[in-house]
C-alpha cells in the first residue's frame, strides 16, 4: 500500500514545488535586476551559488540547515531565559518547547514536517535555476520594447509589470520546460531527504522476504521494482515532453520568433 | 601545524584504503574535515575522468548512429539515448546495482560489477555517452553546408571525409556544450555512494565524508562549504582544460568567430 501512496507523494511534491519554485525564481530574477544594490547582490548570489556546487550537496545541506535555523529561531522566541549555549560540542541543543516538531506530536506531523522541509528545499534549489532562466528571458526581451515604454512615460515599475513580464514568457518557456524535466528527474532525491518515497518503498518491498516474517515470501525482487520505476520515469518524461510541445506550439502562435514564422509558413 | 601534517599522512589516501583505518569519531578538527573530504575527491575525479574519456568514443559512435540513414543503426541509438536521458541517474544507479547483484548470483564472473569502482563507472559511462551523443548529434545536424561541400569538391570520401572535415567541425561546434556536460558529470559522481553502491570499509567519495561529518557533528555549516569549495576548484580546473582544447579546436578561425564557452547549467540528470 505504501508504494502506491508514495507515487502520490511524488506527484504532490511536483505539484507544490513547481509553482513555489517559479515564484522564488521570479523573485530572484527581479532582485537580480533591481537598482537597489544589496537586493541585486542578493539576487545575483542566489543565482550564482547553485551553479558551481553539486545539487545533492545542496539538498543534504539545506534540510539540516533549515531545520536547525527554524529550531534556533523558535528557541530564541520561546525560551529567552535559557542560559546554556545552543551548540554544545557536537550537539545541537534547544529547549524542548522549541523542538520542531514537538516531541509529543503524533507520527503524521513528523512525516508531513519532513515532507514540508523537502518541498522547501526543492523550491529553494529549483527557484535558483528558475531565476537563472527568467533572468535570461528578461534580458532577451527586445530592448526597443522597454525604450518605447519609457518614451510613453511609464515608470520603471509600470514598464516591468506591463511590458517586460508579459513578453518574457515566450523566451522563458524552453528553459522552464527543460527545468520541469529536470525536476521530474530530481524527485528520487526525496529518498535522500528521509521522506518515504517510491525509492524507499521499492527497496523495502523488493528486498528478500522470508516466510517467517511475511505471508508472501519472495526472493530479491528489488531489480524488478527499480526496473518498474525506470519505466515509470521514462513514460512520465515522454508524456510531459508531448504536453510541453503543445504548450510551446500554442505560445509561439503569432509571435515574431523563428518558431512563429515556421508555423505561419506551414499554415500558408 | 605538525598535527595537521600527521592528519594528512594518516587520512590523505583514506578513501583508497591507505593509512589509518578508523575514521575520527570525536573532536573533529578542521584539518581532518579538509583532508578526508579532499581524499574523497579522488573518487569523484576518478569516476569523472574515466567516464568522460571512455564516454567520448561511445558518444561519437551513438551520434553517428542516430544521424545514420539506416534504421538498423538509428533506432538502437535513439532508444539508448532516450533511455539514459529520460530517466533519473539515481534510479539508473539503483537498477544497475541490483541488476549486477542478480547477475553475480547467476555468473560469479560479474562480481566486480557490484563494487562501485567498476559498476558505477559503467553506469556513468553509459549515462554521459547518452548525454554527449545528444550534443554531438545536434551539432552534426548543424555542420555548415559549405564544409561538407568543400570536402566533396576535394574528392574526400568515407573515412577520410569524416576524419578530416566532419569530425573536427562537429567537435568544434559541440565543445562549449560538452564542457557543461563534463562539469555536470563531475557533479553527478557524488550520487554514486548515495545510491545502491556500498562504500566498503568507509572508502567513499567527497560527499560521503561530508555527510559523515554532518551526521556526526549535526553541523552542516562546515563540511558542506568545504565540499563546495573543492567542487568549485574542480569546476575551474575542468573549465580551464576544456578552454585550452577549445582554443586549439578554434585556432584556424578569426578571434571574433570563435565559440566561447558559456556556462549553462543543465543540472540534475
Amino acid at each position: 500500500m505504501g508504494l502506491y501512496w508514495s507515487f502520490g507523494t511524488v506527484l504532490l511534491l511536483l505539484a507544490i514545488t513547481a509553482p513555489v519554485a517559479l515564484a522564488f525564481g521570479f523573485g530572484g530574477a527581479s532582485a537580480a535586476r533591481s537598482h537597489i544594490a544589496p537586493l541585486r547582490w542578493f539576487g545575483k548570489t542566489y543565482i550564482a551559488i547553485v551553479r558551481g556546487v553539486p545539487d545533492i550537496a545542496f539538498f543534504l545541506f539545506f534540510v539540516i540547515a533549515l531545520d536547525q535555523g527554524l529550531e534556533y529561531l523558535r528557541h530564541k522566541w520561546k525560551c529567552p531565559d535559557w542560559d546554556e549555549p545552543v551548540r554544545q560540542g557536537n550537539d545541537f541543543v534547544v529547549c524542548s518547547a522549541a523542538k520542531l516538531p514537538l516531541g509529543n506530536s503524533p507520527q503524521w506531523i513528523h512525516e508531513s514536517y519532513g515532507f514540508a522541509l523537502a518541498v522547501l528545499t526543492f523550491s529553494i534549489v529549483f527557484g535558483a535555476f528558475a531565476a537563472n532562466v527568467l533572468f535570461g528571458a528578461m534580458r532577451a526581451v527586445p530592448h526597443a520594447q522597454l525604450e518605447t515604454a519609457e518614451a510613453c512615460g511609464m515608470t520603471r515599475r509600470q514598464t516591468f509589470w506591463r511590458v517586460l513580464v508579459p513578453q518574457m514568457w515566450v523566451f522563458a518557456l524552453p528553459g522552464l520546460s527543460n527545468l520541469w524535466m529536470v525536476l521530474i528527474k530530481a524527485t528520487p532525491l526525496l529518498f535522500l531527504l528521509g521522506v518515504e518515497d517510491i525509492v524507499y518503498w521499492s527497496r523495502e518491498l523488493g528486498g528478500t522476504k522470508t516466510p517467517r516474517f511475511t505471508d508472501y515470501p519472495h526472493a530479491d525482487w528489488r531489480m524488478w521494482y527499480f526496473f518498474f520505476l525506470l519505466v515509470f520515469y521514462l513514460c512520465f518524461t515522454k508524456v510531459s515532453e508531448l504536453v510541453l510541445d503543445r504548450i510551446m506550439a500554442r505560445l509561439t502562435h503569432g509571435q515574431a520568433t523563428a518558431g512563429g514564422e515556421a508555423q505561419r509558413k506551414a499554415a500558408a | 601545524m605538525e598535527e595537521c601534517i600527521q592528519t594528512i599522512m594518516d587520512y590523505g589516501l583514506r578513501s583508497q584504503g591507505v593509512g589509518e583505518r578508523l575514521l575520527p569519531r570525536t573532536d573533529f578538527t578542521l584539518c581532518q574535515q579538509f583532508t578526508l573530504i579532499g581524499s574523497g575527491m579522488i573518487w569523484n575525479i576518478y569516476f569523472g575522468v574515466c567516464a568522460l574519456f571512455s564516454g567520448f568514443f561511445l558518444a561519437t559512435a551513438l551520434a553517428l548512429g542516430k544521424a545514420a540513414r539506416s534504421a538498423w543503426f538509428r533506432k538502437p541509438s535513439e532508444w539508448f539515448i532516450f533511455l539514459f536521458r529520460g530517466s533519473p541517474l539515481f534510479i539508473q544507479f539503483f537498477f544497475a546495482y541490483f541488476l549486477f547483484l542478480s547477475l553475480k548470483g547467476v555468473i560469479p564472473y560479474f562480481s566486480p560489477l557490484t563494487s562501485a569502482w567498476l559498476g558505477a563507472l559503467v553506469v556513468l559511462f553509459f549515462n554521459t555517452s547518452a548525454y554527449t551523443a545528444e550534443i554531438f548529434y545536434g551539432t552534426l545536424q548543424s555542420i555548415p553546408k559549405g564544409d561538407t561541400e568543400a570536402a566533396d569538391a576535394y574528392g574526400l570520401q568515407g573515412w577520410s571525409r569524416f576524419r578530416r572535415v566532419i569530425w573536427p567541425t562537429m567537435l568544434r561546434l559541440a565543445w562549449p556544450a560538452y564542457t557543461n556536460e563534463a562539469i555536470f558529470l563531475f557533479h553527478a559522481t557524488t550520487l554514486v555512494f548515495f545510491s545502491g553502491f556500498p562504500a566498503r570499509q568507509q572508502k567513499g567519495d567527497a560527499l560521503y565524508y561530508a555527510s559523515y561529518f554532518a551526521d556526526k557533528t549535526f553541523n552542516p555549516f562546515i563540511p558542506y562549504p568545504i565540499l563546495a569549495m573543492y567542487f568549485i576548484i574542480l569546476t575551474l580546473i575542468v573549465i580551464s582544460i576544456f578552454g585550452a582544447i577549445n582554443a586549439r579546436l578554434n585556432r584556424h578561425l578569426p578571434q571574433d568567430r570563435r565559440a566561447k564557452i558559456k556556462f549553462r547549467p543543465q543540472i540534475i540528470r
